[in-house]
C-alpha cells in the first residue's frame, strides 16, 4: 500500500486561497470561459495495461487522449474495465494490494506514476464520484465541506458558501437546506448519489471523474446533473462513465468504446454514435437503440 | 439429551420442520443460562437491599434449662436473621426447628448471633421500649434504655419525654465532635507532619548532594521548632475533644437484666425497631445505605460504610481507562491500518488474542516484579533517595495497579478496535483519500469517529474486567485498609504512589478474612451489590456515550 505523504504548505495555502477568492460558481466560470480552448490531450494515456492480480490482465494497452475543458464518457458491457481506467486517474488502485501496471499515463504533461509526484495533489486535483455512492457517516454538511476542511480551510463563512453552491450545483439544496447538520445517511440512495457529487466538486478540481453517477437517479435528478456537467465542462474536464447511451450523446463531445479490456474505438460523440468505424461498437450501440 | 435426539429423529419423519428440535434446544439453554444469572443476582440484590431495612427485634422468654441462654437469665432479645431447621435431628430422627437471633451486644455476651430452638422459647413479644444502638466497637446495642447523664451533671430518665429529643443532641454532638477530632488529627497534625517529614527529607537530600548541612540544619531547625509547637496546640485541642466525648453517659438495661453504661462519644445512632412506621423504616433504610456508600469502615470492615473501596475502585478503573483506551486503539491502529498484512502481523493478532486469556494472577505477579519492583525501585532510587529505605513508588500503589490491569485489559481493547475500524468500509476510505486526505487524514476524520462505538465496546468489557479483578491487585497496591484516599486536597492532590482499597478485594476480605463471618455476611451481600452497581453504572455510562454517538450520525436508511 502507498503511504501517501502530507502536502506541501504551500499548495495547500494557494488552494485555500484560490477558494476564497472564488466570489461565486458563476464568476469562476466566467474567468475560465475566456481562457483559451483546452488541450486535446489533457490526460494522455498511452500504452497502459493493468492487472488486479498477477497475470490477470484487466486493461489491455490503452492509449487515449483525454481533452481538457470537455466531457468524455467511458461506455462498454459490464466488466469491460471502465472503471478500473477511471480509478488509475486518481491512483485509487494503488490502495489495492497486488496491482501492477505498464504504460504512462499523463495529467497535463505530468506522469502520474512519477516518483517525485504527491498523490495527495494529484488527489486534489481530481474529484471522483463512485459508482456505489459512498457518503461518511457525518452530517450533509460535513460531508460536501470534507475535502476543504482535509486542505486545512477553517474560514466558516467560505465553507458555509462552498457548502451551499456544491448542494444547488448537485441539485440536492433545496431537500437539504434545512438539515444540513443532519446525518447524511438519513438521505434516500439517489440523495446520497447526489450529495457524492456535490462532495466530489466541492474543492473545484481540475478534473471530476464520475463513475455512473446517475445509475440511482429519477430523471428529474439526472436533468439536473447532465446540466450540471454541461456546466461543468466550461471550466473543467469531465470523465463520466454510464451504460446509458442517450445520456452519452447529451452529455458528452467525445466517448470511448471498451471491451474486453480493451479500448475498441474513440471519437467525437456524433461521430461515433452516428457512424461508428468499428463492428462491435456498432452492435453494441445498436443493441442498446434496439 | 435423549429427548433431543427423539425430537430430531421426529423431525426426519416430517413431523416437525427440519431444525426445529435445535432451536428448542439452543433456546433452552440460553433460557438456563439466563435463569442462572437472573437467579444470582436475585439473591445479591435480596441480600444486599435488606441489610439496610430495619428488622423487629424480638425479645423471648426461655425454658429453664435452655442451652441459649446467657448465665443466669431467662431472656434473650434479637433480630430474627434465619427461621430454619437444625442441620443434626434429634434421637427420633425428626426436624428440630430453630431460630437465629442477631443479639448484638458482643461486649457483653462474646457473641453476637444465637440459635434458638423453637421448644425452647417459652414467650415471645416485641418490646415497645427497645432501642438499637450503633457504636463504634463491638456492633450493634441492643438494649433498654435506662437515662442519660448530661455533662452539667443533670440526668434525664428514660421515661422522661424529653429524652429522646436530649439523646438525640447528645449522640449528634459526639458525632460532630468525633469529625472535629479526625479533622484535626487526620487534617491538621497531618499536615504539620508532612511539613516537619518535608524538612527532614530535605535535610536528607542536602546531606546526599553534599550541600552545607550546617547551614540547612540551622534554618531548619527554627521552623521544627514552630511546627513542633503548633503540633502540641493541636495535639492539646484534640486532647480536649476526646475528654469532652466522655462527659455524657447513657445507661442502659439488657435483656437480661443487667445494666451498663457507655459514654455518648462512642454512640453513632439509634432507633426504637419497634416503634417505626413505614415511613420510619423507609427513612432508616436510606440513612444507613446512604452512611454505608459514604462512611468509613469500622471493625475491621466490618462496620461501617465502604467509601474508601467504593472511590479506590472508580479511581483505579478509570486510570486504568485512561491508559489502557489511548494505548489499545493506537496499537490496534498500527495493526489495522499501517502494517503490512502478513504473517509477523497475524501471529501478532494471535498472540493479542491469546494474552487476553491469561489468568489474572499472573499479570499481578508481571505487575508486582516489573512495575513495582524494578520500574517503582528505580524510580525511588533517581527521584526519592532521600526517603529510603522506606520505598515510594517501589511498593505497590495506584499507578502499578492501574497500569497492571491496563496490561491485562489491553488485548480485549484491541481486539474490539480492531473490528471496529475493519468495520470501516472501504468505499468510505476511498472516498476520503479521492477527496485529498491524507492516509492519517482519513484515519483520525474518517476511520476512528466510525469505529468509535466498537472502540467503546473494548472500553466496556475492558472496565468490566478491570473494576472486578481481585487477584493481582492484591499483588500491586490494594490493602485491606487505607489511611488515606488516593486523590485529596493534599498537593499534588492525585497520588499515584498511595495503596488504595478496591470493593472486590473487600469482599474477598469481609468474606474470608473477617474473625466473625456471620457478622460480615450481610456486609459481604451489600458490597457485592454494590461493586456490580458500580461497574454497571460505569458501562451505563459508557453506552450512553456509545448510543449518542451512534445515533449522532447513523439512521437506517440503507
Ligand atoms: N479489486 C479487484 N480485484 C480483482 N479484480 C477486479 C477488481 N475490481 C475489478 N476487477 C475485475 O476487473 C474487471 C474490470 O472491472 P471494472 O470494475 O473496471 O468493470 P466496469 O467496466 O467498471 O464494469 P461495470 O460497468 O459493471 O461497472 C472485471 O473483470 C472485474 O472482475
Ligand atoms: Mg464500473
Amino acid at each position: 500500500m502507498n503511504l501517501a505523504k502530507l502536502e506541501p504548505i504551500a499548495m495547500q495555502k494557494e488552494n485555500v486561497e484560490s477558494l476564497s477568492n472564488t466570489a461565486s460558481l458563476s464568476s469562476a466560470l466566467l474567468e475560465r470561459k475566456n481562457q483559451a480552448p483546452g488541450r486535446p490531450d489533457y490526460i494522455k494515456v498511452s500504452n497502459f495495461s493493468f492487472n488486479y492480480v498477477p497475470a490477470v490482465r484487466v486493461l489491455h494497452n490503452i492509449t487515449m487522449d483525454i481533452p481538457e475543458k470537455q466531457v468524455t464518457a467511458f461506455i462498454g458491457p459490464s466488466g469491460c474495465g471502465k472503471t478500473t481506467l477511471l480509478r488509475n486517474f486518481n491512483r485509487m488502485n494503488d490502495l489495492i494490494d497486488g496491482v501492477s501496471q505498464e504504460g504512462k499515463i499523463y495529467v497535463n504533461d505530468q506522469d502520474i506514476y512519477d516518483r517525485d509526484l504527491e498523490v495527495i495533489s494529484l488527489r486534489k486535483r481530481i474529484g471522483m464520484v463512485f459508482q456505489k455512492s459512498n457518503p461518511f457517516p457525518k452530517s450533509i454538511y460535513e460531508n460536501v465541506v470534507y475535502s476543504l476542511r482535509v486542505s486545512g480551510q477553517k474560514n466558516k463563512e467560505v465553507l458555509d458558501e462552498v457548502a451551499e453552491k456544491s448542494l444547488r450545483s448537485a441539485a440536492l439544496w433545496d431537500e437539504t437546506k434545512d438539515r444540513l447538520q443532519d446525518s447524511a445517511l438519513g438521505l434516500s440512495g439517489g440523495q446520497m448519489q447526489r450529495l457524492c457529487i456535490a462532495r466530489a466538486i466541492a474543492n473545484r478540481p481540475e478534473i471530476l471523474l464520475m463513475d455512473e453517477p446517475c445509475s440511482a437517479l429519477d430523471p428529474i435528478a439526472t436533468a439536473k446533473i447532465e446540466e450540471l456537467i454541461s456546466e461543468l465542462k466550461q471550466s473543467f474536464t469531465v470523465v463520466i462513465v454510464t451504460h446509458n447511451m442517450q445520456q452519452a450523446t447529451r452529455v458528452s463531445d467525445r466517448a470511448a468504446y471498451f471491451y474486453l479490456g480493451k479500448l475498441i474505438e474513440m471519437d467525437d460523440t456524433t461521430q461515433l454514435f452516428s457512424n461508428p468505424s468499428q463492428k462491435e461498437t456498432e452492435d453494441y450501440i445498436s443493441g442498446r437503440f434496439g | 439429551m435423549s429427548e433431543a435426539k427423539q425430537k430430531i429423529g421426529g423431525s426426519k419423519r416430517g413431523r416437525s420442520a427440519p431444525g426445529e428440535p435445535m432451536v428448542w434446544f439452543s433456546g433452552m439453554w440460553l433460557a438456563i443460562g439466563i435463569l442462572m444469572i437472573v437467579f444470582l443476582l436475585s439473591v445479591i440484590l435480596v441480600n444486599g437491599v435488606s441489610v439496610f431495612w430495619p428488622k423487629n427485634v424480638l425479645q423471648i422468654e426461655l425454658t429453664d434449662n435452655s442451652k441459649a441462654a446467657w448465665k443466669e437469665s431467662k431472656y434473650l432479645a434479637g433480630e430474627v436473621r434465619k427461621t430454619q431447621e437444625r442441620q443434626v435431628m434429634d434421637e427420633q430422627g425428626e426436624a428440630i426447628p430453630e431460630i437465629q437471633l442477631f443479639v448484638g451486644n458482643r461486649d457483653v455476651y462474646g457473641f453476637a448471633f444465637q440459635f434458638v430452638d423453637d421448644s425452647d422459647i417459652v414467650k415471645e413479644n416485641y418490646p415497645q421500649g427497645i432501642l438499637v444502638m450503633e457504636r463504634m466497637e463491638y456492633g450493634n446495642m441492643i438494649a433498654y434504655p435506662v437515662k442519660l447523664q448530661l455533662a452539667d451533671g443533670r440526668v434525664i430518665s428514660a421515661g422522661d419525654e424529653k429524652f429522646h429529643q436530649a439523646l438525640t443532641a447528645a449522640v449528634d454532638r459526639g458525632n460532630h465532635r468525633r469529625d472535629k477530632i479526625s479533622h484535626i488529627e487526620k487534617g491538621e497534625i497531618g499536615d504539620v507532619n508532612r511539613a516537619m517529614e518535608q524538612h527532614k527529607m530535605e535535610l536528607k537530600k542536602g546531606e546526599l548532594d553534599g550541600q552545607d548541612v550546617e547551614k540547612i540544619k540551622l534554618a531548619a531547625e527554627q521552623e521544627q521548632a514552630d511546627l513542633q509547637e503548633k503540633y502540641e496546640k493541636l495535639a492539646a485541642e484534640a486532647t480536649a475533644l476526646r475528654e469532652q466525648q466522655n462527659e455524657e453517659i447513657f445507661f442502659y438495661r439488657l435483656v437480661t437484666g443487667e445494666e451498663r453504661s457507655v459514654s455518648v462519644g462512642f454512640l453513632i445512632s439509634f432507633y426504637y425497631p419497634n416503634q417505626l412506621s413505614l415511613f420510619g423504616k423507609l427513612g432508616h433504610f436510606f440513612s444507613r445505605g446512604w452512611s454505608f456508600l459514604v462512611d468509613e469502615p469500622r471493625e475491621a470492615n466490618t462496620e461501617g460504610g465502604v467509601f474508601p473501596a467504593l472511590f479506590g475502585t472508580f479511581v483505579m478503573t478509570l486510570i486504568m481507562c485512561i491508559l489502557v483506551v489511548p494505548f489499545g486503539v493506537v496499537a490496534a491502529i498500527y495493526l489495522q491500518e499501517y502494517a503490512k498484512q502478513g504473517l509477523v502481523v497475524r501471529v501478532v493478532r494471535i498472540a493479542v488474542n491469546n494474552l487476553a486469556g491469561v489468568p489474572s494472577i499472573v499479570y499481578g505477579v508481571f505487575g508486582l516484579g516489573f512495575f513495582v519492583y524494578m520500574v517503582g525501585g528505580s524510580i525511588d532510587d533517581l527521584f526519592y533517595p532521600e526517603r529510603k529505605p522506606a520505598p515510594t513508588f517501589g511498593t505497590g500503589g495506584l499507578l502499578w495497579a492501574s497500569l497492571t490491569m491496563a496490561l491485562m485489559t489491553v488485548p480485549v481493547v484491541i481486539v474490539s478496535t480492531e473490528e471496529a475500524l475493519s468495520s470501516v468500509t472501504r468505499g468510505m476510505r476511498e472516498a476520503s483519500l479521492a477527496a485529498g486526505a491524507s492516509k492519517w487524514q482519513t484515519i483520525q476524520r474518517i476511520v476512528i469517529p466510525g469505529g468509535l462505538p466498537g472502540i467503546i465496546t473494548g472500553m466496556i468489557l475492558a472496565m468490566a474486567r478491570g473494576a472486578g479483578e481481585v487477584a493481582p491487585l492484591m499483588l500491586v497496591g490494594v490493602v485491606k485498609l487505607a489511611p488515606t484516599l488516593p486523590i485529596d486536597t493534599v498537593a499534588p492532590f492525585v497520588h499515584l504512589e498511595r495503596k488504595f482499597m478496591h470493593l472486590g478485594f473487600h469482599i474477598y476480605d469481609l468474606g474470608f478474612q473477617s474473625p466473625d463471618s456471620e457478622a460480615a455476611k450481610p456486609m459481604v451481600f451489600a458490597t457485592t451489590l454494590l461493586l456490580i452497581g458500580l461497574v454497571v453504572v460505569l458501562n451505563a455510562a459508557a453506552i450512553l456515550v456509545r448510543e449518542r454517538l451512534r445515533r449522532k450520525y447513523s439512521s437506517g436508511a440503507f
